[in-house]
Order: C-alpha cells, then sequence, then structure tokens
C-alpha cells in the first residue's frame, strides 16, 4: 500500500539519521556551545550556541536526539523540559542583541510529558516563545531535520522561513498518539501517519513551509557530508534574501505569513 | 438580574456529562442535590461545594458581560475539511456538519464586542461542546481577527480559554494556529494592549502552550485543570501516580503560572477593577 507519510516517519526516525550536532560539526565553525537556562539548569535535549556559518554569525539551536541508550538518557530522546525552551530563548534575545541571524533544527517526538515539565510551565515556555519569536528583530531559519512533533517542535518553529527536509515529518501530534485517540488503540500508527499529512510535500501544499530540501537518494543517513552541505547552501540563499529586509519589514512580513495560514469558508 | 426572562432560552448549556435536564440537578462533586434555578443564579456553580459546572462560551457572555451587549464577529466562518481526514468514526467533515447540529454554534470559539461594566472589551470564549475546544483553522483565525480588532480599537483583550486537545483532523494546520495567535498577541502587546487571559476547565495542549499563557494577567477559575500534556500521558510516560492536585488553577498558582483563582460570581468584577487599575 502507498502510505508516504508513514515510510517518512520511519526515515525520520532511522538510528542513522543525522542530528543537531552532525550539522554543526560539519557546516558551524568555531562553534561554542552555550548552556543553562539562568534559572533552573542545562537541558541537553536542547542544544545552543554560536558560530560560523560561511561568513555569517549565527546563534544556532536545536533538539538533540542521543544514539545509544545513555546518551539517549543525557538528551531524554530529544523531549525538551521548560528549561530548554527557555535556554533557547535566552540565546534568541542575545542573538537580537547582537544582530545575529537564527538558525533553528527541529527534531523532536515532543515536549516532554513529565511531572517537573509541567511544574516549571511547560505550557508557558513554549507560549513565551511563540510569542517572541514571531517579534525577533533578526531573521529566524528553521529546518526541520527529523521529527517536527507537535508544540515541542513549534516552540522552536517560529521564524522567518521553514524548511523541512524531504524525509522528515511535522504534525499536530505524533501517529502513535494521533492513533491513541482516535483509533483507540496503538495499531493504527500507520494510517494515522496517512492521514496527518505530514509529509514535507504535504506541508507545502498546506502552505505552512516555504521549501522542501532534497535529500542524498536513499535519504540523509547515507551521506552526512552531503545533506550538511546542501541544508548550509539553503540557510545561506535564504539569509541573504532575508538580509534585503529592514527590521520593521521583515517582521511585518512575518506576521503576515503566520496570519495566512488556515483553510476555511467564509460565507457573505 | 433578569435571569428568569431569558429562561427559555437558556443563558447557558452545560455539557451532557454536567447537568441533566430536570428540576433538580445533583452536583457532580459533592453529590448535593440543588433547585436548578439556585445553579442559574449561581452562575452555574455549586453554592454547597462552590464547584464550578463546565459551560459553554454562551454561559460566559451571559455571566460576565453586560446584558445584550455582545456584538458577535465572523459567526460565518466555518471549518473545511482540507486534509479529507477520516478516522475510525467516518470523515471530519461529517463530524463537522453533525457537531454544528447538536451544539447550535459552528466552531469551538465565539468572538464579538461587548461591555463589563460599561467598559468596551473584545470579548473571546471558547465553546467545549463543539469538538472539546480543540483549536483548528477557524478557531486560530477568529480569534486573530479578534486581536486585530482589539489592536486597532485599543481595547481590552478577554479570552477565556478551555481546551480538551488538538484538532488532530487539521494536522499542522491546527499546531500553526499557535503561532499565528501567538504573532498576534506579540504584536497588540507592542502596541501597549491590555490581555487578560481566563483559564476554565479544561484549558491543555495548544491552547495552554499559546494564548492562554500569553495574558498580561492570568485568571483561573477554581480547580481547573490546567496543563501542557493531559494527566494520562504523563501518567504513562513515567509510570507512576500522579500527585494530588496535579495541574489544578491551585497548583498552577502555587507554581506561579496564575495571578489569581477567581470565583466566577466574582470574575466580572474582578476584571472590571483590573481594567480600571491598569488601562
Ligand atoms: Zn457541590
Amino acid at each position: 500500500m502507498d502510505n508516504k507519510g508513514w515510510e517518512k516517519v520511519q526515515l525520520a526516525r532511522h538510528p542513522k539519521r543525522p542530528y543537531t550536532l552532525d550539522y554543526i560539526e560539519r557546516i558551524v565553525k568555531d562553534f561554542k556551545e552555550l548552556h543553562g537556562d539562568r534559572f533552573f539548569g542545562d537541558d541537553e535535549a536542547i542544544i545552543t550556541g554560536f558560530g560560523k556559518i560561511g561568513n555569517e554569525t549565527f546563534a544556532v539551536i536545536g533538539q538533540q536526539k542521543g544514539r545509544s541508550t545513555k546518551e539517549n538518557i543525557r538528551r531524554n530522546f530529544g523531549m525538551p523540559n521548560p528549561e530548554g525552551y527557555r535556554k533557547a530563548l535566552r540565546i534568541m534575545k542575545l542573538a537580537a542583541k547582537f544582530k545575529k541571524p537564527v538558525l533553528t533544527l527541529i527534531d523532536t517526538p515532543g515536549a516532554f510529558p513529565g511531572i517537573g515539565a509541567e511544574e516549571r510551565g511547560q505550557a508557558e515556555a513554549i507560549a513565551k516563545n511563540l510569542f517572541e519569536m514571531a517579534v525577533l528583530p533578526v531573521p529566524i531559519i528553521c529546518v526541520i531535520i527529523g521529527e517536527g512533533a507537535s508544540g515541542g517542535a513549534l516552540g522552536i518553529g517560529v521564524g522567518d522561513r521553514l524548511l523541512m527536509l524531504e524525509n522528515s515529518w511535522f504534525s499536530v501530534i505524533s501517529p502513535e498518539s494521533c492513533s491513541s485517540i482516535l483509533w483507540r488503540t496503538w495499531d493504527k500508527k500507520e494510517i494515522a501517519a496517512k492521514a496527518l499529512k505530514l509529509t514535507a510535500e504535504d506541508l507545502l501544499e498546506q502552505k505552512i513551509i516555504d521549501e522542501i530540501v532534497k535529500e542524498p537518494t536513499d535519504g540523509a543517513h547515507e551521506n552526512y557530508d552531503e545533506i550538511a552541505r546542501t541544508v548550509k547552501e539553503r540557510v545561506l540563499d535564504n539569509l541573504k534574501e532575508l538580509k534585503k529586509l529592514s527590521t520593521d519589514k521583515l517582521i511585518e512580513k512575518r506576521i503576515e505569513k503566520y496570519s495566512k495560514i488556515g483553510f476555511y469558508e467564509e460565507q457573505t | 438580574m433578569d435571569w428568569f426572562k431569558r429562561k427559555q432560552e437558556g443563558i447557558f448549556t452545560t455539557t451532557k456529562s454536567a447537568m441533566p435536564d430536570g428540576l433538580w440537578q445533583k452536583c457532580e462533586n459533592c453529590g448535593e442535590v440543588i433547585f436548578a434555578k439556585a445553579i442559574e443564579n449561581s452562575l452555574a456553580t455549586c453554592e454547597k461545594c462552590n464547584f464550578h459546572f463546565r459551560t459553554d462560551a454562551k454561559g460566559y457572555i451571559n455571566f460576565w458581560l453586560d446584558e445584550n451587549s455582545f456584538e458577535e464577529f465572523n459567526q460565518n466562518l466555518k471549518s473545511t475539511d482540507h486534509l479529507g481526514f477520516v478516522d475510525a468514526k467516518g470523515s471530519y467533515k461529517t463530524k463537522l456538519t453533525e457537531t454544528i447540529k447538536k451544539s447550535g454554534v459552528n466552531e469551538a470559539v465565539r468572538t464579538g464586542k461587548g461591555k463589563i461594566s460599561s467598559r468596551e472589551v473584545i470579548f473571546v470564549a471558547m465553546d467545549f461542546n463543539f469538538m472539546a475546544a480543540s483549536m483548528g483553522s477557524v478557531v486560530g483565525e477568529k480569534i486573530s481577527r479578534a486581536i486585530d480588532e482589539a489592536t486597532k480599537l485599543k481595547i481590552p483583550l478577554i479570552v477565556v480559554c478551555a481546551s480538551g486537545g488538538a484538532r488532530m483532523h487539521e494536522g499542522a494546520l491546527s499546531l500553526m494556529q499557535m503561532a499565528k495567535t501567538s504573532a498576534k498577541l506579540a504584536r497588540f502587546s507592542q502596541k501597549g494592549g491590555f490581555y487578560i487571559a481566563i483559564l476554565t476547565n479544561p484549558t491543555t495542549g495548544g491552547v495552554s502552550a499559546s494564548f492562554a499563557m500569553l495574558g498580561d494577567i492570568i485568571l483561573a477559575e477554581p480547580k481547573a485543570l490546567i496543563g501542557f500534556a493531559g494527566p494520562r500521558v504523563i501518567k504513562q510516560t513515567i509510570g507512576k501516580d500522579l500527585p494530588d492536585g496535579f495541574q489544578t488553577s491551585e497548583f498552577l498558582l502555587e507554581h506561579g503560572f496564575v495571578d489569581r483563582i477567581v470565583h466566577r460570581k466574582e470574575m466580572k468584577n474582578e476584571i472590571k477593577t483590573l481594567i480600571e487599575l491598569l488601562t
């Protein structure tokens, strides 16, 4: 059965899929990782820092999964807690202060659903990022490199451009959770993946993303250098366009872009 | 107060589980059997234990706005089934048609201009009777337009929040409404707009992680369930029972995420005073 949705979900979760640090290693020169939200702690599910891409200093922010069990525990399987979102916001504000563009790399199965996360305001942390990113006075380019699940992805995903790798997915909920709620079983995840229309092609049609980033023939995991080069090139090309705009225009266009998202009927 | 005149139409509709029809009703919290009119007079709360019955947008409009002051916006916006979504129970399209018929409203939010003790406000109330007040394209668009109107008219914005979760049938389009409403609020705030968010039972998921948590002031009704992840999901993830009172209004107040917990009967006065103090 033809099911691109489920196929992309599996590719996005491929154990050898390149993660945020694989990209940073290849495209960011002099990367200085910066730690902590200055309130509670350092969430290692989100990596933040500054470095050079081409000739340009960027704030780079990305969710990080682990490859081994040990590293996955350290990275919480790429599921951030509130302090991760607050650290990201701290770095974005630093970027705004020094007029540096922001690059975010999205790869998360969702924000962490835990007791501590709720105590420390997961909802508030994500909401605040959406609010601040909408009007941050520097260019923001977001790239979905793997999984883009729910508010946990969006929490670092508001910007002037949203790019999506060919074999990544982005939706309001994971296919598994969607299946458990709407089908009352975990077994319909393939059907849910198809129904959610979560592929890059679907999202381009829904006018949510701006472009699809081509991956090597068999997927990004087959050639890290090649996908990193492509991502770098697409990010720099987009930045060149965004730098032509004044700050006011940049923010105005960003808000306008989000204003237009959605489909509805209006009878007059 | 002339609640009785409007009795035929009903000043609010509770969800099915909350109160069965009839002259006498049983409080689902304390079990007390109460005269229905007494519940109505206390704005759908229990006089004995102060339990707040779940109510709809119409209820909040009647409880807190000056009588007949509400001018509704964009009632003609309707959801479309852009993804052609079909689940175990059938298509989203059919579900929409059925829900409109059953609930008597076109979508999960009502927006408009109204008065609170003679002060003009933009008033937004989520409607739990419509697909558990989940946020899809129409909810996002109606709230965005309401924020635009508050920005243009330079009047306070009041949003009564509720939501049981995501409108999965609209996929990422549903998710993006969080960004859309937050972007509008950022602009409103930059222009000096005053926004009060009121959290009611339940306020979870995407609504909680966007406009619900972005009020200049955040008020909550007592004992509402408020949180990002649903309690069932958290329990499944951590494999442990959740502490008593977890994710209630009182829990959020204790952890610093809500300014004040206000009884439904006091809310109108509370909003009025806050507007007087700050604008
Ligand atoms: Zn009671």
